[in-house]
């Protein structure tokens, strides 16, 4: 369920937080659209899109303003997660945002002059960065909200009210989980201050996505979380399959929940894995890492790749499951659940393991909700949040299975929400192993999905079929579209604007990451410096999903 | 000279030239450093998981401090923004050092040929082994690792190889 409405841009403030009274209290995303080539004149060249979600999470809707001058009125004050949000849009469309406590690129880096996702900016046009930003800035910002003061001196603090120490946490740190870079002032272990800095794996996702047919786009999918590539190709080709009003057959529905479920585990194990590695506890790894092989294993026998499986297409998946893979999953399932049970024998009751985790990195649901945390980070605060209860998709209403929640926000219940997600995730994938239904996996439908090989090979029509489709790529109707599947770190969401060609106008992901990461600052501060270390695991941040 | 043959009685005394002998210490000595920032580094971690298992030849002492290693394995796609930062951890790195590119990102850009991803680190730091895929399998590293071990032992590489590179973040 959702519906869209337009609104004047010098209303936008009023009418969100009107709309927040009402009850569309969850920000889900803010981007902007660089209309100047689109296919037919729109109002104004440039138009922002916001999209909330309302508090019972079964639908959302879409606000669009158009804009006669690039500057709005920020919403950060009404959402704590519309501050690297609008960020985001400022770096890439050079929209400014009125009173916003902080308006600076976020994605590329500060060396850079323009703004990679208008239209007029060339997609090769490389810009060389040659001094990585200090953050003295933003510090001293960050420093001064806590009564800090502190002198400045050639990109040095000196003269601090209080004994600082100044130290970055990554970018290349073995704790920071990819290229994540905090920058954090400290009283003897006391984290006193932290800002983030993020952009360091942006990969220009976004603009690749508007010179690439929809299914070349399937293998950027595949980076974006690279813990769980499969999931990331069902929620992109789910978004245009109900742009193309097109039916999946019961069975290529069925096959893609069982794979959802498979590569919750595959991420989850990872992200446990890590987290317990930073924690001391290397053992750990071994054990769940070991099922996550089995899974490799099964996975590149299925789809010819270990990690980044390109599996999914438009209108249904590159091939159906192979004869005997329901044996070899069951094989995997058992490993994955030995893997786990030798794992939480170790940590179940072991004090140390819970005095590192109980009440550390602690967020609220208040919080949580406000910077649009989700996935297993938002339930682990007792929020109920679960795209596959809330709103169903693929026949996940058929399937009996719990939404785990936490009750503190801390560490241990992030920890222990992904060890139990593991447990309900074997049960749909066992229920859906039991009733697989028969049937095509692919639609029907020669605009959409690729003739046989027999009929390319043996018919004109085939062939033509075959090279309209690749050449072209499947013909989406305009429009814009909004879609999400729950993938392993909560919604992930595409949103999708078409001009009736085969490759999109503009993509915009809604990755779970990007708002986990920007409320990361705010957890950890006041805590130990060995805690935030665990609290970012915890997070699962993905560096590939976050950036893009 | 094959200094690793057991029937060698205790005693002996060999004579080699000096640096024979050092291709054969550093040969299953190398500390590797992980500058691992997307998939690719998953894929490390498989490398050093117990199924392929690094340690098998020499080079499990996986640390993020470049001072202390002296074989950087750069896997991952490395942007603009990244650029002075690997450039800083490669010249903190003490000599002798070797570079090895896993995967297509970090050797050429790959499929990211955009305005932010840098087409290649060997525009800014040498590359000794270049490891292609997208992201290459473990035995693939594991390839490139004993073929550096291969040259090490030979004395293929010359210390001042790379006397004449000039990537685009030097000399400014």
């Amino acid at each position: 369920m959702f519906e869209n409405m337009i609104v004047l841009s010098n209303e936008i403030h009023a009418f969100i937080k009107s709309k927040y009274d009402e009850g569309f209290n969850y920000l889900l995303d803010i981007t902007a659209i660089d209309y100047s080539d689109y296919v037919t004149q729109q109002e104004e060249d440039f138009a922002l899109v916001y999209i909330l979600r309302h508090e019972s999470f079964k639908n959302h809707i879409v606000i669009k303003t158009y804009l006669h001058e690039l500057e709005i009125e920020t919403i950060s004050d009404i959402f704590k997660g519309a501050n690297w949000l609008e960020r985001e849009v400022y770096d890439q469309y050079g929209i400014s945002f009125k009173n916003h406590p902080n308006l600076r690129r976020v994605l590329n880096h500060k060396e850079f002059v323009g703004h990679p996702l208008r239209k007029s900016y060339p997609i090769t046009k490389g810009q060389i960065l040659h001094e990585t930003d200090d953050l003295i800035d933003e510090m001293n910002h960050r420093l001064l909200s806590k009564d800090l003061v502190c002198k400045t001196e050639n990109g040095l603090f000196t003269e601090c009210s209080k004994d600082l120490m100044f130290l970055n946490l990554g970018p290349s740190h073995p704790a920071s989980h990819g290229t994540i870079r905090t920058y954090v002032a400290l009283d003897g272990e006391t984290v006193e201050a932290a800002v983030s800095e993020i952009g360091y794996l942006h990969r220009g996702f976004e603009k690749s996505c508007e010179n690439h047919t929809y299914n070349q786009i399937i293998p950027y999918t595949d980076r974006l979380n690279y813990c769980s590539a499969i999931s990331n190709n069902i929620a992109f080709v789910k978004t245009v399959e109900e742009m193309l009003g097109v039916t999946l057959s019961e069975r290529a529905q069925a096959i893609r929940v069982m794979l959802l479920e498979l590569s919750r585990i595959e991420d989850h194990v990872v992200c446990l894995a890590a987290v317990l590695v930073d924690m001391g506890g290397l053992t750990n790894y071994w054990y769940m890492y070991n099922p996550r092989e089995d899974i490799y294993d099964l996975l590149s026998k299925l789809t010819g790749a270990r990690l980044t499986n390109s599996y999914m297409r438009v209108g249904g998946m590159a091939n159906d499951l192979y004869e005997g893979f329901e044996e070899d999953l069951k094989a995997v399932i058992k490993k994955i659940q030995h893997g786990v049970e030798q794992t939480l024998a170790l940590i179940k009751h072991n004090r140390i393991f819970h005095d590192r985790t109980q009440n550390v990195g602690v967020i609220s649901a208040e919080d949580a909700l406000n910077y649009a945390m989700t996935g297993p980070n938002l339930r682990a605060t007792g929020v109920a949040f679960d795209m596959r209860k809330d709103s169903p998709y693929y026949g996940y209403e058929n399937y009996e299975f719990d939404v785990v929640v936490g009750s503190v926000g801390d560490v241990y219940d992030r920890v222990m929400v992904r060890f139990a997600e593991i447990d309900e995730s074997i049960k749909i994938i066992t229920q859906v192993m039991e009733n697989l239904p028969e049937g095509d996996v692919n639609v029907k439908d020669a605009s959409v999905t690729l003739p046989d090989k027999e009929a390319v090979y043996g018919t004109i029509e085939g062939a033509m079929n075959q090279f309209k489709l690749i050449y072209e790529g499947v013909k989406v109707p305009v429009g814009e579209h909004y879609s999400a599947v729950e993938a392993t770190n909560g919604e992930l969401g595409f949103f999708i604007v078409s001009d009736g060609s085969g490759t999109p106008y503009k993509v915009k992901v809604k990755a779970p990451s990007f708002t986990a990461m920007s409320a990361y600052p705010e957890i950890i501060e006041g805590s130990q410096l060995a805690d935030a270390i665990l609290t970012l695991g915890s997070l699962n941040i993905i560096a590939g999903e976050m950036d893009r | 000279m094959e200094l690793s043959n057991p029937s060698l009685p205790n005693d002996i005394a060999i004579t080699t030239k000096l640096d024979e002998a050092i291709g054969w210490a550093r040969e299953s000595s190398l500390w590797p450093m992980i500058f691992g920032t997307a998939c690719c580094a998953i894929e490390f971690m498989s490398v050093a998981a117990s199924k392929y298992d690094i340690s098998r030849f020499g080079a499990e002492v996986v640390r993020f401090s470049p001072r202390q290693a002296d074989l950087l394995i750069v896997s991952g796609t490395v942007t603009y923004k990244q650029g002075p930062i690997l450039k800083q951890i490669y010249d903190q790195m003490s000599e002798p050092k070797w570079v090895i590119s896993m995967g297509a990102c970090a050797c050429s850009g790959g499929f990211y040929d955009n305005y932010t991803t840098m087409q290649g680190i060997d525009q800014i730091i040498p590359v000794d082994l270049y490891v292609g895929g997208c992201p290459p399998r473990p035995e693939a590293l594991l390839d490139a690792l004993l073929t550096l071990q291969k040259d090490l032992r030979t004395n293929k590489y010359n210390p001042n190889r790379h006397e004449n590179f000039k990537g685009l973040l030097d000399n400014v």
